[in-house]
């Protein structure tokens, strides 16, 4: 069966403020979330990424290395966790990442796994 | 004729009109790698130009087609395809014996829910929606890549990469060649009718281009819009909007003068407009209004026929015109509508009261570029009397368009404005 991964990207200002009860909310949906696909027998794998704060990029230019401090892109929303499911066709994936709690104030971002068989 | 060219028009007929059929059969049976069925359709083609000016075009070129496409699809599995998951696409195919293809003869259900599967493949909303248009023109309106390249003006080879992006997105992303579930369906088909919709308004009026119409895209819209009709025959907005492109198409002839100069539809020469399409078109529209789901298409539709049954442009009923756009309004809400609304409020009910309905579309900066709305505020702005108004938003609109057609136009009123002052 075809493997997505998910990307989930959100604005931190969009979202719930941290330590709030519609945030304890979110991460309660998250758990519900994980649980569902992985009954549905669709989750390979999933981790939450610490906050982009914590996020070096390190890059190799003329045999020298270059490490700074930050994500490879600035911009808005910002990959907060991924999860590789397994689905029967895209429009399958694409229902599983429609059901991402942060889905009405975040994005996500399907990408097909190659698979080597 | 030689027998070599008559070979070679038969090849090309039978791949124009064979290929879509063929193509969405052999996709479902290659697990809805489009991709493929599309490359093993052209490999048949090559061979037939190359043995039919030998050995004759054969009695059914057709099935001829069918056969030997779906052997080069095994022929380019075997060859390109070492995945695993290619395994059990090629002994499938394998399995099927040559007369399963000629089931493809006949329009059979089979074939009519493969055709479906096709195009709510390439109209999927995963794709962009360039490559949604060339893909279901190239492969449901068997349409070559240079044809298509042709008719949105830019290069071949700029189209040939959009198709190649699209057809590795649909393998790679799994998109399903599927006829969509009941749930998703109406939104799908929104979809597949706004594609079919903008091939057939590329072909009415380029946006940009010296001539106005490229008549080969509307007609080609019409037969998309036909084959959706015969694939969903209980579909109001399918039917509705076959009905819009039929009445609008009728009054082609009509648009552009002899100097391929555009002419507004209140100066059109209404002996001109094809009465038969008219007929065609009216008739369809009653059959869509018959199902009683009023949509968006059916009211354009019904605004469309009632411009074509009015004798003279004086008699036409402007306020049943504008009550029928206000609907659509409410429908469909869009900044195309309500400048058209304008135009006919202003017919209906005075220039004044046509001015208050762009007021707030005019006071929306978003809507700055858009040509049609000074267009149509130059002309309610003349009419109002309102004449270094209406010179200022006629400059505007000639500074905003990029048909040249539409450009002559507008330029010959602000000067007509001119003239009356000076």
């Amino acid at each position: 069966m075809p493997q997505y991964m998910l990307l989930m990207y959100g604005d931190p200002a969009a979202g719930p403020a941290e330590g709030s009860p519609e945030a304890q909310a979110e991460f309660g949906n998250w758990m519900a979330y994980s649980q569902a696909m992985g009954e549905a027998g669709a989750m390979k794998s999933g981790d939450a990424l610490q906050p982009i704060a914590t996020a070096t990029t390190v890059r190799v230019r003329g045999g020298e290395r270059v490490v700074s401090d930050g994500p490879f892109a600035e911009t808005k929303e910002l990959l907060g966790g991924y999860y590789i499911i397994e689905a029967t066709d895209l429009d399958a994936a694409l229902d599983w990442a429609a059901k991402a709690p942060h889905i009405e104030h975040g994005s996500v971002e399907v990408r097909p796994v190659i698979t080597f068989g | 004729m030689t027998r070599e060219a008559d070979a070679r028009d038969a090849a090309g007929r039978a791949v124009r009109e064979e290929g879509p059929a063929v193509i969405a059969t052999l996709a479902r049976h290659v697990g809805g790698d489009v991709g493929l069925a599309e490359d093993a359709v052209q490999d048949a083609l090559v061979a037939a130009l190359q043995t039919w000016p030998r050995d004759g075009v054969p009695r059914a070129p057709g099935a001829w087609i069918t056969t030997t496409a779906r052997r080069k699809a095994i022929d380019r599995l075997r060859r390109e395809r070492t995945l695993a998951d290619r395994t059990a696409v090629l002994a499938h195919l394998l399995s099927l014996g040559d007369d399963a293809d000629q089931d493809l003869e006949a329009m059979t259900d089979t074939a009519m829910d493969d055709r479906l599967r096709l195009m709510f493949t390439c109209c999927h909303p995963a794709l962009g929606i360039d490559a949604r248009v060339a893909l279901t023109l190239r492969m449901l309106g068997g349409l070559t890549t240079a044809e298509i390249a042709r008719a949105f003006v830019v290069p071949e080879a700029t189209m040939a990469q959009r198709l190649v992006r699209a057809k590795r997105k649909i393998a790679a992303a799994h998109i399903a060649y599927r006829i969509p579930a009941p749930h998703e369906l109406p939104d799908r088909m929104t979809g597949v009718l706004a594609v079919v919709y903008l091939v057939f308004n590329e072909g009415y009026a380029a946006s940009a281009g010296e001539r106005l119409g490229r008549e080969d895209l509307g007609a080609e819209a019409i037969r998309l819009g036909r084959l959706l009709v015969a694939l969903m025959p209980d579909d109001a907005e399918a039917i509705g909007l076959l009905a819009l492109m039929l009445l609008h198409d009728a009054r082609r002839a009509g648009r552009v003068d002899a100097a391929g100069r555009y002419v507004p539809l209140d100066e059109q020469d209404r002996a001109l407009w094809d009465r038969a399409a008219i007929d065609e078109g009216v008739a369809t529209l009653d059959r869509a209004l018959r199902l009683r789901r009023p949509g968006a298409y059916q009211l354009q539709a019904a605004i469309s026929a009632l411009h074509t049954q009015t004798p003279t442009a004086t008699d036409t009923d402007w306020p049943q015109i504008a009550a029928l756009y206000g609907r659509l309004a409410r429908l469909a809400p869009s900044p195309v509508v309500d400048v058209n609304r304008a135009v006919a409020v202003g017919f209906a009910d005075g220039p004044a009261a046509g001015l208050r309905v762009l007021d707030p579309l005019l006071a929306d900066g978003r809507l700055d570029a858009y040509q049609p709305l000074h267009a149509a505020h130059a002309e309610l702005l003349r009419r109002a009397g309102r004449v270094d108004a209406a010179r200022d938003a006629f400059t505007l609109a000639i500074d905003l368009t990029a048909n040249a057609v539409e450009r002559i136009e507008l330029e010959r009123r602000r000067a007509a404005l001119d003239a009356v002052t000076g």
